[in-house]
């Protein structure tokens, strides 16, 4: 019974493993160690990337059996906006949270709501629909961040279901019917905004980077590093006097508001939303993307996203079982780096409850206990 | 267009299938014009269906889409065919307001929910004489549409109506039951698909409830006999603006049936004949000449024949004039058709 | 409204009570499993899952069409259960080899196991509806419809107290599910293994340090959680008669709240928070329509965590920390 808690190196799987760890650990490396204008020159290079994107030649192996423009908008870009949201809470601050999706919702719902309702202009609906994510976003935080981590996890699952069933059982909002006709952003730049996909992508993509910067200069200010240290041992923060609570608050706070902007950008080009839009799995899927792609890393945790939503598009022609691929991949990508693709430099242990460091390794586990072996056998006998 | 391989597909392949033998039997005889049909598999997503349209709009070139199969991707994928210019005929997507965007390229071949709703009402009311009518939904868009329809003429024609919902995801609806027990309705009606019917119709017969079962088209389909078990679904009433012909001997029909056994090794189910009527509209147009999206709008909207399961016509705003409800009850184990919903008698 | 509850409240306590019972079953394995490992085990509803369809496999290869009674049911039904208990133990101890240990050999954080969690779940939901309902149950490509069961007993009503009708399904699943509850307290309680499991959970360094094998324990717990699962799996099947490749996704999440209700890590905790789950979804359905049903059942929960942060009976598996 003993022979499987050996640990099994040596063999092909830990060797790829190594092969693959080694090229997202060399790219991050490099990152790192990169001067100033190096790293202006990749900020650059993937923003022109990401305006070539929607070219034929590019969609044409990107995605041969959909739309690629539509697919850059919803889901790719989506979801790299709310990863990177998402980021803020789980990445930087440790907090678990299983039910993004709800301030999604929120920001989708104002629009609809203020855009049908009430004929309110994109513009003005966008800091509308910040502002209530935000706020709901503290409604949630403030009773359920006192609570441990796991405990998080649950309620705010459950927010995410209360969103969506008091959507979809309240008649004002148009019940499960949810809200058609929403008006599309007035034009831009001369750029009209109608069914084309291009003109919101790109839309999507100045939020993206625009938040991208705020996310940036947040990580590296007092706030950043608050974070950090909640993040890696709350109990110490407390100690040192780091107000850990309203710093907590505070991720939800931006988070929230990051995701409420995705959902009014996203209400606006749909035309029509319904509670059902708005899952729990999208909040897992999310919650992977953040995970694979390297929690707590911005680069990493974008590319993650853009993987997530891509790879089942891209692979199409395999049907339903490209979602049973997906299932399994993100088994195997966890065994394979747990930190993700390319993790963040400064830790190796991530979330859960700050409180207690050996908490943050399941079952404290040690790499096997060989020499204990023996004994726990008698014992177990 | 439509879910071909999702968790509803059961009611998306037979109309797929009818248009696929309507475009066979025209390839046949037709020698200088081929149609070829191409199949989108949206699996009923919204967030699936519009790029996909995009696609069949822009990069396919289409000439004209059957389907999409239901309301909430019809709703989303409509815009993007105006804006194409490509007619579309959906034999399936029953909710009233897709008739009122002012699509001009947009058509459906079936009567919609707020028709529906109203018949089945009428129908209960005359065959039953209710005093209270217990209405329940799914929570989602069509069975709560057609629900809300069915208890407003419910009311409107003095039956006092007690509502309540259901998760559609869930298994135990024990609380439902309770509330339908505690008023003791003289009909009940269901809103929503046949799955969560069966499941349940049963749990209501196993506590006892025994006033009549009603339910829409959602319902329609003989795997709500395998849910509910063959003694809870005896007696199940479903209205449907679709025309199954069940072993029907009305020639037509006959011929249609057998065509379509003799093809596909089963027999016409949910929106078949509907299917095959939408093909063949589109077909039509292209026999008479018509071999652009636009021209063949443009026919589709002086169109009139007498397809297999109504006579096909399209009032201004794309829906069709006839609008028949059928009625059909579970006997022995089996659906069988009653008649439409102003003859039929319920046994 | 008071009418209402007065009319309707018998009947909905024994409904109530009866979802319940299942809960606490499915919210055993995620209670043991957090103890131990302090890991939610998102895949523990696909576990459900599975035994659910194990024992429809084995009804309809024991040729059951029409409903049993008397010895020929009992000695089903047992049958049964130990099947269904074998297919979710067995997949549970599988899960841990494949998911999570080599995540636990690498010292991976908890979310990534969290994550390999829900890849598991999305893996083995697709794989039943994609492979094993089409084959296995004989419904080529409808993976994805519900699959019916065929009735195992007769609903008869033994007692009527009032408008109440106490059902022999209803008093079959409680009994079934508090005789399983005493059974895993006695093992967790008096057995060596159980110590080792008390042990570990308490504090794994130290019972490593003693001679306690982690992964035997681990396994255990894996294999204990997922077989009360599997009586669960087989206490849903003959009550409900449909099972679906999702099926366990809904369950997963109440239960899950019925653990962190009663308080996580702790076994009578999962019994009394199941319960308590059933009664207060179908109490506040009288009131409010059975669609709030969710939402009344978390925000019961996030009550009792503000007031009561770890849950009502708290975490008595391990130690009580902060």
């Amino acid at each position: 019974m003993n022979a499987n808690s050996n640990t099994h190196s040596g063999n092909p799987f830990t060797a790829f493993r190594r092969t693959v760890g080694g090229l997202g650990d060399a790219v991050r490396d490099w990152w790192a160690g990169a001067p100033g204008w190096a790293r202006w020159i990749v900020y650059g290079l993937l923003i022109l990337l990401a305006i070539i994107a929607p070219s034929d030649f590019i969609g044409s192996f990107m995605s041969p059996e959909t739309h690629w423009p539509s697919l850059l908008f919803s889901p790719i870009g989506t979801y790299v906006l709310l990863a990177v949201g998402l980021n803020v809470v789980v990445g930087q601050a440790g907090l678990l949270d299983l039910g993004f999706v709800a301030f999604y919702a929120i920001g989708a719902y104002t629009m609809a709501v203020f855009g049908t309702k009430y004929g309110w202009n994109f513009w003005g609906v966008l800091v509308v629909g910040i502002f209530m994510a935000a706020v709901s976003g503290v409604v949630l935080g403030s009773p359920t961040l006192r609570l441990r981590g796991d405990y998080l996890a649950i309620v705010t699952l459950g927010f995410g279901e209360i969103v969506r069933i008091t959507a979809q059982n309240t008649d004002y909002i148009g019940g499960a019917r949810g809200i058609t006709n929403i008006p599309h952003p007035p034009p831009l730049f001369g750029v009209e905004f109608a069914l084309d996909p291009l003109p919101y992508y790109y839309l999507l993509v100045a939020a993206i980077v625009l938040v991208v910067i705020f996310a940036k200069r947040l990580e590296r200010s007092r706030v950043g590093r608050a974070w950090e240290a909640i993040r890696e041992d709350e109990d110490a923060a407390e100690l040192m006097g780091v107000p850990t609570f309203k710093f907590k608050l505070l991720a939800f706070f931006i988070g929230a508001m990051i995701g409420g902007l995705t959902g009014v950008i996203w209400a606006s080009k749909v035309i029509a939303i319904q509670p059902p839009n708005f899952p729990f799995i999208l909040s897992a899927t999310i919650l992977a993307a953040v995970v694979l792609g390297g929690s707590g890393n911005l680069p990493g945790v974008m590319f993650g996203a853009f993987l997530i939503a891509w790879l089942p598009e891209r692979f199409r022609g395999f049907a339903d079982y490209r979602i049973l691929i997906f299932g399994a991949a993100l088994v195997l990508m966890m065994a394979l780096r747990p930190e993700g693709l390319l993790p963040a430099r400064r830790r190796r242990s991530v979330t859960g409850n700050g409180g207690e460091p050996d908490d943050a390794r399941p079952g404290g586990a040690k790499p096997a206990s060989t020499e204990a072996d023996g004994m726990a056998e008698e014992v177990a006998r | 267009m439509g879910d071909l391989t999702g968790e509803n597909s059961a009611l998306m392949i037979p109309p797929s299938q009818g248009a696929q033998l309507a475009i066979d039997e025209f390839n046949a005889k037709s020698t200088n014009v081929k149609v070829e049909l191409v199949k989108y598999d949206s699996q009923g997503n919204p967030d699936q269906a519009v790029p996909l349209a995009q696609k069949a709009a822009t990069e396919d070139k289409i000439v004209a889409m059957i389907g999409p199969g239901f309301s909430g991707e019809s709703r989303n994928v409509g815009p993007v065919l105006e804006q194409g210019k490509i007619p579309s005929i959906t034999a399936s997507a029953t909710n009233p307001a897709l008739a009122q965007n002012g699509w001009k390229y947009w058509h459906r071949v079936v009567a919609n929910d707020s028709v529906q709703g109203p018949a089945i009402a009428d129908f209960l009311v005359k065959a039953k004489s209710p005093k209270l009518a217990f209405v329940i939904d799914d929570a989602a868009e069509y069975g709560a549409g057609l629900a809300d329809a069915v208890a407003k003429e419910f009311e409107a024609k003095g039956v006092k109506v007690e509502r309540d919902k259901i998760d559609p995801n869930g298994s135990d609806y024990s609380s439902t039951v309770t509330k339908v027990k505690a008023a003791n309705p003289d009909v009940i009606f269901y809103g929503g698909y046949y799955a969560q019917l069966g499941r349940l119709l049963k749990q209501l017969r196993d506590g006892g409830v025994t006033a009549i079962v009603s339910s829409g088209d959602g319902s329609v389909d003989a795997k709500l006999v395998e849910a509910a078990g063959k003694p809870a679904a005896e007696g199940a009433v479903l209205g449907c603006p679709c025309l199954i012909p069940y072993g029907s001997d009305v020639p037509e029909l006959k011929t249609f049936s057998d065509n379509y056994k003799a093809k596909f090794g089963v027999d016409p189910l949910i929106y078949a004949t509907e299917g095959y009527d939408a093909a063949t509209a589109i077909l039509k147009a292209i026999e008479a000449g018509n071999t652009t999206a636009e021209k063949i709008n443009d026919y589709l909207a002086t169109i009139d024949f007498k397809g297999v399961s109504k006579e096909i016509k399209f009032g201004p705003n794309g829906d069709i004039a006839a609008n028949i409800i059928h009625i059909y009850q579970v006997k022995n184990g089996s659906l069988t058709w009653l008649g439409d919903s102003t003859q039929a008698q319920l046994s | 409204m008071l009418n209402d509850f007065l009319n309707q409240v018998g009947p909905s306590t024994v409904g109530g009570l009866a979802s319940g019972a299942i809960y606490a079953l499915i919210a055993l394995g995620y209670t043991m499993v957090y103890g131990v490992l302090r890991l939610i085990n998102f895949a523990h509803s696909e576990i459900f899952m599975i035994g659910s369809f194990a024992a429809l496999f084995a009804i309809l290869h024991m040729g059951i069409t029409g409903p049993l009674s008397g010895f020929a049911l009992a000695g089903t039904l047992l049958v049964l259960m130990l099947v269904a208990m074998a297919a979710s133990g067995g997949a549970a101890v599988l899960l841990e080899q494949v998911a999570y240990r080599p995540l636990r050999r690498r010292n991976a954080s908890r979310l990534a196991a969290l994550i390999s969690a829900i890849g598991a779940s999305i893996f083995l939901q697709e794989f039943f509806a994609l492979i094993v309902i089409p084959k296995l149950f004989d419904r080529p490509s409808q993976g994805r419809l519900q699959v019916p069961v065929p009735r195992l007993l007769e609903r008869e009503s033994l007692l009527t107290i009032g408008n109440v009708e106490i059902r022999n399904d209803h008093v079959i699943i409680l009994v079934s599910a508090v005789i399983m509850m005493i059974l895993l307290d006695v093992f967790v309680n008096r057995t060596r293994i159980g110590r080792g499991i008390r042990a570990t959970s308490q504090d794994p360094e130290t019972a490593t340090l003693m001679g306690v094998n982690i992964d035997k324990i681990i396994r255990t717990t894996f294999l204990v959680g997922g077989a009360m699962a599997g009586v669960a799996a087989l206490l849903y099947a003959m009550e409900f008669e449909n099972l679906r490749y999702n099926v366990g996704f809904l369950l997963g999440v109440k239960a899950f709240t019925a653990a962190v209700l009663g308080g996580i890590g702790n076994l009578r905790g999962a019994l009394l928070g199941g319960l308590a789950l059933g009664l207060i979804e179908n109490w506040g359905a009288i009131f409010f329509g059975s669609e709030w049903k969710d939402v009344i059942a978390f925000s019961v929960l996030v009550l009792v965590l503000l007031f009561r942060p770890t849950g009502i009976l708290g975490e008595s598996l391990q130690r009580a920390r902060a």
